[in-house]
């Protein structure tokens, strides 16, 4: 433990490099910039807005701001895109960044890290432009939004402990990735986002449950919509969780290191 | 105090296969787990460098010597055995990984130099030197996409090279783009050797291993073959190739990346050819000026009322450099018959420039191919000739002068 944080801070520079020259390249020669960092999960909340606005606004009592669904949308999506964004791209990290493994001797850690930090920071971004919003539509932030900080490191905790083990079995199993797209899918539907989970009948809410997403996508609603502090359950499910999942994964990065550049 | 540089122990590495990848996983869980076969490429390597050493890695493709330098730098972890460095590695054997093609020259060295594990403020001190270096003017400044392969060469050494390691791994082979800068890069080498820094230089170059290394370290098959003095290494190298062509000769030519064009009515074949030294021993690897014998054995295979055999030696570019034959020798066979073997030995002194050269042979009646060709073929023997004994000179024959002089 002790020697991976030794190696991440002498590392520190390539890391900070990397982070910057992920978010300039992945948008250099664009018209827009950096705009579409933000501009892409914009558009889903407005396409989610339009189509659902109608049959989900009802289902939100209690909030006296006609644009309250799309508060709703956008709490949920911040906490998903940084969760959805994480896990993807830790899932092919390794395989993404073979050729540079297999030739350069460089603390492999850093590769989740640089992910981590350029997630982040696209985050943040979100978050900012979704305050901004808030604002025009009439729903200023409350002083609940300072439990962000921690929900957000929460967040990319579990997003990177599940990303990296999935990403550690993936150099060996490939099937992982495919199988990750669907699963990803099919947990972002099982997840709060777009509905609220009271429409979900009784009988089946007891599936989300199990979904530890749900807990966090509530508690960033409870959070920027509602303006109340997060359920105290929640949090600890998801402080247990993140931290269990990255200890595994810390575990099995360490272990299967020197094999994974054998296969790559 | 007398640690030494980099002391390799026991080393082996084996790539594992497993009946299933869970039973690999498995494995890091403490499992004991039975593996469906493990191929060692390399097995109980051992040696140390000192300080300021310089030491040749040399072996056949596919002996294990890419394998060992991956083990070195760290890319591989060993599965026996171990590595133990004092000091700083760097490699000039991938040059431009982690280049981006959208930062410009200048963002990329940066970016690169993190990869080593520099800071921003180390590689401040030192931008403008390799800015100089590099020399690609006003492009150090545009975007990398804009490069020509040359000039990414060209920023990649520069960063590689711009602190001073203690061990430098170099592949002689590299290309480093334009003669100029090549040889830029190996002043630069053989800068950083004057200061103390230890070379592992991978090479097939006899003449580069002997000129740059205090000893060679000699790989075949993943096994560590021999450690000594480059000559002796060198020698045996020579003749661990001269095993092998003997088995294969057919296949080597090919693998010399040209084509070998053979042609003719077959009435007469050659059989073998080879190049042999003093003591009658095949090499491939021969010094200026180095007596030697080209050894041609022809088989016949039809009644010939007139044989003659010419060889022509070539340099790389496929120039003609010496070629003569038995007619113009007065030694033409008359009235060869079907079945029997004639040997050939030209015995003559290798008065060429260093190279690689090859053997083209012809099997005809008269001076020209034209009028009956047994046998045509080019690219019979490859060889290459290194200055290892001579005063240094330049070009492809060697006329060794005495020069006199005198004021008048």
């Amino acid at each position: 433990m002790k020697e991976i944080l030794a190696a991440i801070w002498s590392y520190r520079h390539f890391i900070v490099s990397s982070i910057r020259n992920d978010l300039r390249s992945r948008f250099a020669r664009s018209k827009l910039g950096a705009l579409w960092m933000v501009l892409q999960p914009l558009a889903q909340v407005a396409i989610y807005a339009l189509v659902l606005s109608r049959i989900m606004a009802a289902k939100l009592p209690g909030i006296d701001n006609r644009y309250a669904y799309v508060i709703y949308l956008m709490a949920g999506m911040i906490a998903w895109s940084l969760f959805a964004e994480v896990v993807t791209r830790s899932l092919t990290v390794f395989v993404d960044s073979g050729n540079l493994m297999k030739k350069m001797a460089f603390p492999r850690v850093c590769l989740p890290i640089i992910i981590g930090g350029s997630s982040l920071v696209n985050n943040l971004l979100l978050l900012a432009t979704a305050i901004g919003v808030f604002l025009l539509i009439g729903h200023p932030p409350t002083l609940a939004m300072l439990w962000l900080p921690l929900l957000i490191g929460i967040n990319l905790a579990f997003g990177l402990g599940l990303g990296l083990i999935l990403g550690v079995l993936n150099v060996f199993v490939r099937d992982v990735a495919q199988v990750m797209t669907v699963v990803l899918q099919l947990l972002f539907w099982l997840t709060p986002v777009v509905y609220m989970p009271s429409i979900v009948p009784e009988r089946l809410r007891v599936i989300l449950e199990f979904n530890p997403m749900l807990h966090m996508v509530v508690a960033f609603q409870n959070v920027m919509l509602y303006g109340r502090a997060p359920g105290f359950n929640g949090l600890i499910v998801m402080t247990v969780a993140s931290a269990v999942l990255l200890l595994l994964a810390l575990f099995l990065f360490r272990r299967a290191a020197p094999e994974m550049v054998d296969v790559l | 105090m007398n640690e030494p540089l980099l002391a390799v122990r026991g080393l082996g590495k084996a790539f594992r296969e497993y009946r299933s990848e869970w039973q690999r996983f498995a494995g890091w869980f403490g499992f004991k787990v039975s593996t469906k076969s493990e191929s060692w490429v390399l097995r109980d390597i051992s040696f140390n460098v000192a300080n300021g050493e310089s030491i040749g890695i040399v072996g056949q493709n596919g002996a294990g010597k890419s394998t060992l330098l991956k083990l070195i730098t760290g890319t591989l972890k060993g599965t026996t055995g171990s590595v133990t460095v004092n000091g700083r590695i760097a490699a000039i054997l991938e040059l431009g990984m982690g280049f981006s093609p959208d930062l410009s020259g200048r963002e990329n060295v940066y970016h690169s130099a993190g990869l080593m594990g520099f800071s921003r403020q180390a590689i401040d001190g030192v931008i403008d030197e390799i800015e100089a270096f590099a020399e690609i003017g006003g492009y150090f400044d545009e975007p990398a996409r804009m490069y020509s392969t040359g000039m990414q060469m060209r920023v990649a050494f520069s960063v590689a090279t711009a602190f001073r390691p203690e061990i430098l791994i170099v592949d002689e082979a590299l290309s480093v783009g334009d003669a100029y800068f090549q040889h830029k890069c190996f002043k630069r080498i053989r800068e950083f050797r004057e200061q103390g820094t230890s070379l592992l230089i991978v090479s097939h170059d006899a003449g580069a291993v002997q000129s740059l290394c205090d000893r060679a370290i000699l790989l075949d098959s993943g096994r560590l073959l021999r450690d000594g003095d480059p000559a002796t290494v060198m020698d045996l190298y020579n003749a661990l190739i001269a095993e092998r062509e003997n088995n294969t000769v057919v296949i080597k030519q090919h693998a010399s990346g040209r084509e070998q064009t053979a042609s003719g009515t077959g009435e007469a074949r050659v059989e073998s050819i080879a190049l042999l030294n003093d003591r009658g021993e095949p090499v491939e690897f021969v010094d200026v000026g180095q007596p030697v014998t080209l050894h041609i054995r022809v088989g016949v295979h039809a009644d010939i009322p007139r044989l003659v055999l010419g060889y022509m030696i070539k340099d790389r570019l496929g120039q003609p450099v010496f070629g003569i034959n038995t007619h113009y020798t007065n030694q033409a066979i008359e009235n060869a018959t079907a079945g029997s073997v004639l040997q050939f030995d030209a015995v003559f002194p290798m008065n060429v420039g260093p190279g690689t050269y090859s053997v083209s042979t012809a099997l005809v009646s008269t001076e020209t191919h034209l009028v009956n060709n047994f046998e045509w073929l080019d690219l019979a023997l490859v060889f290459s000739v290194s200055n290892l004994t001579r005063t240094p000179f330049t070009g492809v024959a060697w006329m060794p002068p005495t020069i006199e002089v005198s004021k008048v």
